[in-house]
């Protein structure tokens, strides 16, 4: 099987740790992923402002990335989801226009894309990914995991299984962390304020590090956790599964 | 009241806008069928459920016999000091299978609400005056603890289970159905129908639920067989 | 109500007063919470019946949204036959283009009868067309009988919930506007008056009674109007809307056109969903169904307003029509983060919360900056699909209608800062050779972060008022996997 690997635009620009870290975990469980070179970014960000016409590049980029590719694998619930239910939506408006008369064709064809944990339980039907982190974790499921694609407890069934960690149960788990893309400076008043009710059931838990599998909802809580100097780290799922005694995480960022 | 040209334009045109924003659409010509009943109970089940979920509500829920239904109306009225006025609906001894006599008896304080000489009906004043009211009832729903009323013989008009503070409701265990789907079905659509599901109630202080409104405050089921 | 919510300010400025307000988020917060712990009991309730061979909750929502979406997939012959059935049924049915046209069916009837005042169900349709400020222009004093719609009448408020338009407001703050105001438009709150729920509930009752026994003319809206019977059908909970039904002589329904359900038993889904989804019981304590006129019984006079008032433009929407399914019952609001943070004022609209956020630009259109704040003012995490009981795909309206408003700017001679942001961003990913060519001129050893909070990049600064950067990393992913084969060397 050929997996090739998304890395997400934010993560490219800002987060590489993240992607390398995939690249280890899944060689570690016998994927050798490979990163299509000519990937940009999946889109969301126009799509969910509102600028469909300024989605079409990127989705074309992404298309034609991925083709020939068996899977797509993104350490991202909210791009997966893009990919999954936002695509199709701009592939109809670029027909509609004429802005990309093939790209709904081409998406039809387009490989599946797969968040990461979704990837190691459902198709590598892996559970325990022989990681080693010995530390208090929280884990906030990032709402386009939970609820667009409905990754449900793979996240934690994995974070169960890693050796050394103290899973600390996150109070009101469920609720947004108020990042929400250009949300967060939009309506930053409100995004902030849901964002204090997150990081105050954050540092109640107790945990060192705080874990989710978007880093774009972890740059927005992490930087409310380094204002307020909780002393309290923010990390990449991915980032916590590669951790071996070997090769241990640094738990800093 | 007649419909004016001014209606006739905006009947005209709000059907034709309608009608263009749907072109494209093709219509479902099938109803949704009902989706299966909460519950494969017993009628056993059913009625044990419903004496539950009514007294849930914080309703006041009794069970009794046939034999034994005229005497626990009139300790339902006295138990709430309700037995000054309480409206009677026409049909109430039939619908209860009781004597009139035994009726009589019972609720001593009865108030018609029709006067066959004059032809009147009880006022809104009357019934605020009054104490009580004690009806039949036309089915209970069990999952939701629910009564309707399909105001038809013995249960009276709307206004009479609304105004008194208090309403003593006989409810027959075969009236008792599983739930609101079983209802629908039985129920006529061309009556006028009161579902009844515990005192009236309000939830708009914080959220918190509190019994007793503008409705009966108290409900007592009487629930025969 | 006598306030209004003419000129409000678009979202974001709205929710930042709002979010300032400590006592509000509190009483927000505390509501919101009971009410989503009461609703998932309920569909925990209805989930674990599946074993015994019930319908599961998605079943039934199921069932909700298909009967509600075939009323309106031929909405106009359903209409037809509404209007035939009330009017076989003894009711008079009159049409209504808008607001103006609903509310001069009202006042007219009212005068008709010599009434200078008028008894009200709790109503959106009555709230949205501001019926009570067209009857006062007319001399007719419009009381809300529902106990929140009292609160806020009395209190000269703005309603901030659909279900419960006094959300904001809890027991102590009711207390004092009961005191204060009950006396000068009827029998005075007691004085010993205290802030026990059930105390003030009782005030209420007490208040309000004169008023029932003397209206000659009730006003109501309805929950669902039935095409094949001509039944409307009104849900509440105190009593009062029973008292408006039944005791005046008279009674006008003022009824969207999107109400109506095709058939009777069709009622059977919505009336499993809804108290489950809006008080979270099994069954709210009162339902009212009629048909027309019933000889004597209730109201010998009955007037039917049918109205369209931006339904028409709504359903044209083929994205947007599915949000005309909704019936009302504002889990979407109770569930919504952003909600229960700034309360419903900030939505500027009787319909707040993330329905709100949709209904209003659906059925005034786009074109005005308050109504095009509303749908951005969600972060879209989905919490109000999941609960809506007729499943509104609400997330995906809000990103429709977001395009329809960067649509309607495409013409504009200035851009946007963020849309020449966006057309930048399109550039750049249109070509990873751009990007990279982007990322590495960014330079990342950091200064391009640093400058980011000077630059006139749209957001940068309200980012950093609350939120540290994150540390840039000294090089990107694509120029590590290139520089190390992917970590192989």
């Amino acid at each position: 099987m050929r997996v090739a690997l998304s890395v997400t635009c934010i993560n490219d620009t800002m987060f590489p740790g993240t992607g390398q870290a995939v690249v280890r975990l899944l060689r570690r469980l016998g994927v050798d992923v490979e990163f299509p070179a000519a990937q940009t970014c999946c889109g969301q960000p126009m799509v969910n402002t509102g600028y469909l016409d300024e989605a079409v590049p990127a989705v074309r980029s992404y298309v034609d990335a991925f083709a020939g590719y068996d899977a797509i694998v993104t350490p991202s619930g909210s791009c997966a989801g893009s990919a999954r239910h936002q695509h199709a939506l701009v592939g109809r408006r670029a027909s509609e226009k004429g802005l990309d008369r093939s790209l709904e064709a081409d998406l039809a064809d387009a490989p599946p894309t797969y968040e990461l944990t979704e990837l190691i339980v459902d198709v590598l039907g892996v559970t325990d990914v022989g990681a080693y982190f010995p530390h208090a974790v929280t884990y906030h499921p990032t709402c386009h995991s939970l609820r667009m694609l409905g990754v449900g407890d793979r996240p934690l069934r994995l974070l169960r299984e890693v050796r050394g960690l103290r899973l600390r149960e996150l109070p009101a788990a469920e609720q947004c962390c108020g990042f929400g893309g250009t949300f967060a400076v939009k309506n930053s008043d409100t995004s902030v304020a849901m964002g204090a009710d997150k990081v105050r059931h954050v540092r109640s838990t107790g945990a060192e590090v705080l874990v989710a599998g978007d880093n774009s909802c972890l740059m927005h809580l992490g930087g409310m956790l380094d204002r307020q100097r909780s002393g309290v780290r923010v990390m990449h799922l991915a980032e916590v599964l590669a951790a071996t005694e070997d090769a241990p995480a640094e738990v800093v960022r | 009241m007649t419909s004016t040209s001014a209606g006739n334009d905006a009947r005209a045109e709000i059907l034709g806008r309608v009608r263009s924003a749907l072109r494209a659409v093709e219509p479902t010509p099938e109803p949704v069928l009902a989706p299966t009943t909460a519950r494969t109970l017993g009628d056993a089940a059913a009625v044990d459920l419903f004496d539950e979920r009514v007294a849930d509500y914080r309703a006041v829920v009794e069970r009794c016999t046939a034999g034994d239904l005229a005497a626990r109306v009139g300790a339902a009225l006295a138990r709430h000091d309700a037995t000054r006025a309480v409206v009677v609906p026409p049909g109430l001894a039939a619908a209860l299978g009781v004597e009139e006599s035994a009726l009589a008896a019972a609720v001593p304080g009865a108030v018609a609400d029709h006067d066959p000489g004059t032809g009147a009906h009880l006022t809104p004043y009357d019934l605020d005056r009054a104490d009580a009211v004690v009806t039949a009832a036309t089915l209970g729903i069990a999952e939701t603890g629910t009564i309707v009323l399909d105001h038809g013989p013995g249960q009276g008009r709307r206004a009479l289970t609304l105004v008194p503070d208090v309403h003593v409701c006989v409810v027959r265990t075969d009236q008792v159905v599983r739930d609101v789907p079983d209802a629908v079905t039985r129920l006529d659509p061309n009556r006028p129908l009161t579902w009844i599901s515990g005192p009236s109630a309000t939830s708009d202080i914080e959220l918190d639920r509190v019994e007793g409104v503008h409705g009966p405050r108290t409900l007592h089921v009487l629930l025969v067989g | 109500m006598t306030g209004t919510f003419v000129g409000m300010p678009a979202f974001p400025s709205a929710a930042r007063e709002a979010l300032a307000d400590t006592q509000l988020r509190h009483n927000l917060a505390h509501a919101t919470g009971v009410i989503r712990g009461k609703r998932s009991r309920l569909v925990e309730e209805v989930d674990a019946d599946v074993a015994g061979g019930g319908a599961g909750w998605e079943e039934l929502r199921l069932a909700g949204a298909a009967v509600k979406q075939r009323a309106l997939d031929a909405l106009a012959s359903h209409l037809e036959q509404l209007e035939a059935s009330l009017t076989a049924a003894g009711a008079t049915v009159h049409w209504a283009r808008d607001a103006a046209e609903a509310n001069a069916v009202v006042a007219s009837v009212a005068k008709a009868h010599g009434a200078d005042e008028v008894v009200k169900v709790k109503s959106m349709v009555t709230a949205e067309i501001g019926l009570n400020e067209a009857l006062a222009e007319e001399g007719i004093a419009a009381w809300e009988t529902d106990l929140a719609e009292l609160i806020v009448q009395l209190g000269d408020d703005l309603p901030s919930h659909i279900l419960v338009p006094a959300i904001h407001r809890n027991r102590a703050e009711i207390r004092e506007i009961f005191l204060r105001k009950m006396a000068a438009v009827g029998r005075p709150a007691p004085a010993d008056l205290t802030d026990e729920p059930a105390v003030l509930a009782a005030a209420a009752r007490e208040h309000l009674r004169e008023k029932f026994l003397r209206a000659k003319v009730g006003v109501s809206g309805a929950n669902f109007a039935v095409a094949d019977t001509g039944t409307l059908v009104v849900v509440e909970s105190e009593g009062n809307g029973r008292m408006c039904l039944t005791l005046p002589e008279v009674l006008v329904s003022v009824v969207g056109i999107e109400k109506v359900v095709p058939t009777f038993a069709e009622l059977d889904p919505l009336l499993r969903l809804l108290p489950r989804s809006s008080t979270g019981e099994r069954m709210n304590p009162y339902t009212s169904t009629w048909s027309g006129v019933t000889p004597d019984d209730g109201p010998q006079e009955v007037h039917v307003v049918l109205l369209d008032n931006g339904r028409s433009r709504a359903l044209a929407d083929d994205t947007g029509r599915q949000a005309l399914r909704c019936i009302r019952c504002s889990a979407c609001l109770n569930v919504c983060p952003v909600y229960e943070r700034t309360g419903g004022h900030a939505y500027g609209s009787v319909y707040p919360g993330p329905i709100g956020a949709i209904l209003n630009p659906l059925l005034q259109g786009t074109g005005d900056e308050q109504t095009d704040s509303l749908p951005y003012a969600s972060s879209l995490c989905g919490a109000c699909f999941e609960a809506c009981p007729v499943r509104i795909d609400i997330p995906e309206v809000l990103v429709h209608l977001r395009s329809k408003v960067v649509d309607s700017h495409r013409g504009d001679r200035v851009p946007k800062p963020e849309a020449l942001a966006m057309k930048g961003a399109a550039w750049s990913f249109a070509d990873a050779s751009r990007l990279g060519l982007v990322e590495r001129a960014a330079g990342f050893s950091g200064p391009f972060l640093k400058r980011l909070r000077r630059t006139p990049l749209p957001g940068a600064a309200a980012w950093a008022d609350a939120r540290d950067l994150p540390v840039p990393p000294k090089e990107s992913f694509r120029a590590w996997w290139a520089r190390t084969d992917g970590g192989r060397r």
